[in-house]
């Protein structure tokens, strides 16, 4: 029987983090333009985009991921689109990001008190105007702290891909503990690495939420 | 071309789907009560300045809170064993989303606790209470009023993180579905049935708890403190 050494499992483990990270990150910029396009619409105020996107940011926040992730890998296929598991996962983990941010953000903008509205209208600013040079300044200072800490839920979700095909770093750890019969250890250092990526960004969204406190 | 969508054999398959749904709300019931009560412990002991075991509560919740619910499962599920503890899939799920649970509610009820105005303690140690009666009649009936939206809310995301629980053969919801798209090859409609399913328990879950909160903890708690 070949013997595998402690360095080939976590080598091996740390390769496939790469893919974590690259989909954490098509999540959460895809994500983001999406969420930002979604937010202006409610911004808009019309009572039917309104409803639409609530009713959106509903079932995405009521579903499990999984669900998402099977229904994105199976429906992709129904439509004829030629599906890869690449697709699927990026295109379930950014709609399940940009619900979750377009809730964060409008929470933020909620938060930016009414005057600043009535003031920026009564210097007879657009509605753009109004946003870029008012009201988003104001958002963008409120919503670092949340989304920062969302990005640790994005990069924990990206694991439920592996359930899809999705060879990242939890996928890689099945397949490796199938090979080497060591589960403990690979479960072990798979733990290891989220955490070694998420806690610094949990630290970071900590900081950031108390340092908007202290303001 | 045209997609023919049909959700009569999924539908015609609910004993299935019952019992996926039975033991989705089971699993939830379970860890939401126990998860809840040993958050309720953990924030105690957190709360009392005990340097060790504040430590130790401390990196548990920072461990939990930072890894994947699946890597926790798969760890339970597959990694414990070679030590020696077999468990069983229904025992591993209980475990695993106990264990994410409690990390996420104890941070949230010490988060409410430390709210509390230390006016409203030291007033409360003047009345001659013990710290316990203090912790117990004083702190945690507002402390919990005030964090009961974002625990139900937790809850609810442990009930749809169940359904990963499908993975290890846990017969839940998801593992419903799974099957039923393995007998009849109807995968889109299966998980589109699957999905509106969780759906409707995380809005009827919602509501329930919600008013159980407003109705029946809190009511009785004013009255008790």
């Amino acid at each position: 029987m070949v013997e595998f050494a402690f360095w080939d499992i976590f080598r091996n483990l740390l390769l496939a983090t790469r893919w974590t990270l690259v989909l954490s990150l098509i999540a959460l910029t895809g994500g983001a333009a999406l969420a930002f396009i979604l937010l202006v619409l409610r911004l808009v105020n019309y009572k039917s985009t309104n409803l639409l996107i609530s009713v959106y940011v509903e079932i995405f926040q009521g579903t499990p991921l999984l669900m998402q992730l099977f229904l994105f890998y199976f429906g992709l296929a129904l439509l004829g689109v030629e599906t890869s598991v690449w697709w699927s996962a990026a295109a379930a983990l950014i709609f399940y990001t940009a619900a979750y941010l377009t809730e964060i953000w409008t929470g933020c903008v909620r938060s930016v008190p009414k005057g600043q509205w009535f003031a920026a209208q009564s210097l007879g600013l657009d509605f753009t105007q109004q946003l870029k040079w008012i009201i988003f300044p104001q958002v963008y200072r409120l919503g670092v702290a949340p989304t920062v800490g969302f990005l640790v839920q994005v990069i924990k979700a990206t694991a439920l891909t592996s359930v899809i095909g999705f060879i990242e770093l939890t996928k890689a750890a099945t397949m490796i503990s199938n090979v080497t019969f060591k589960p403990f250890l690979v479960y072990s250092c798979v733990a290891l690495i989220y955490f070694v990526i998420c806690s610094p960004l949990s630290w970071l969204a900590k900081r950031l939420e108390l340092r908007l406190a202290q303001v | 071309m045209t997609v023919e969508l049909d959700f009569w054999v999924v539908i015609k398959e609910w004993p299935l789907l019952l019992t996926g749904v039975a033991w989705t709300l089971g699993l939830t019931f379970v860890s939401a009560c126990v998860g809840t009560l040993s958050g309720l412990g953990l924030a105690w002991v957190r709360l009392q300045n005990w340097q060790m075991p504040s430590r130790i509560i401390h990196i548990y919740v920072e461990l939990i809170r930072n890894t994947p619910f699946i890597v926790q499962l798969f760890f339970i599920f597959f990694g414990l064993p070679q030590l020696g503890f077999r468990l069983s899939a229904e025992t591993s799920s209980v475990l695993a989303m106990v264990i994410n649970l409690s990390a996420y509610s104890t941070e949230i009820i010490r988060s409410g606790v430390e709210a509390t105005a230390p006016g409203q303690i030291q007033a409360g140690r003047s009345l001659g209470f013990s710290e316990f009666q203090v912790f117990k009649h004083v702190i945690l009936p507002p402390a919990l009023f005030r964090v009961w939206p974002a625990l139900v809310a937790q809850i609810i995301i442990v009930m749809l993180g169940s359904a990963v629980c499908g993975q290890i053969s846990t017969e839940e919801l998801s593992y419903s579905a799974n099957l039923i798209q393995s007998r009849n090859f109807r995968a889109f409609e299966a998980f589109i049935v699957a999905a509106a399913i969780y759906l409707s328990l995380a809005i009827v879950m919602r509501w329930c708890l919600n008013r159980l909160g407003k109705n029946l903890i809190f009511k009785g708690l004013s009255q008790n403190g």
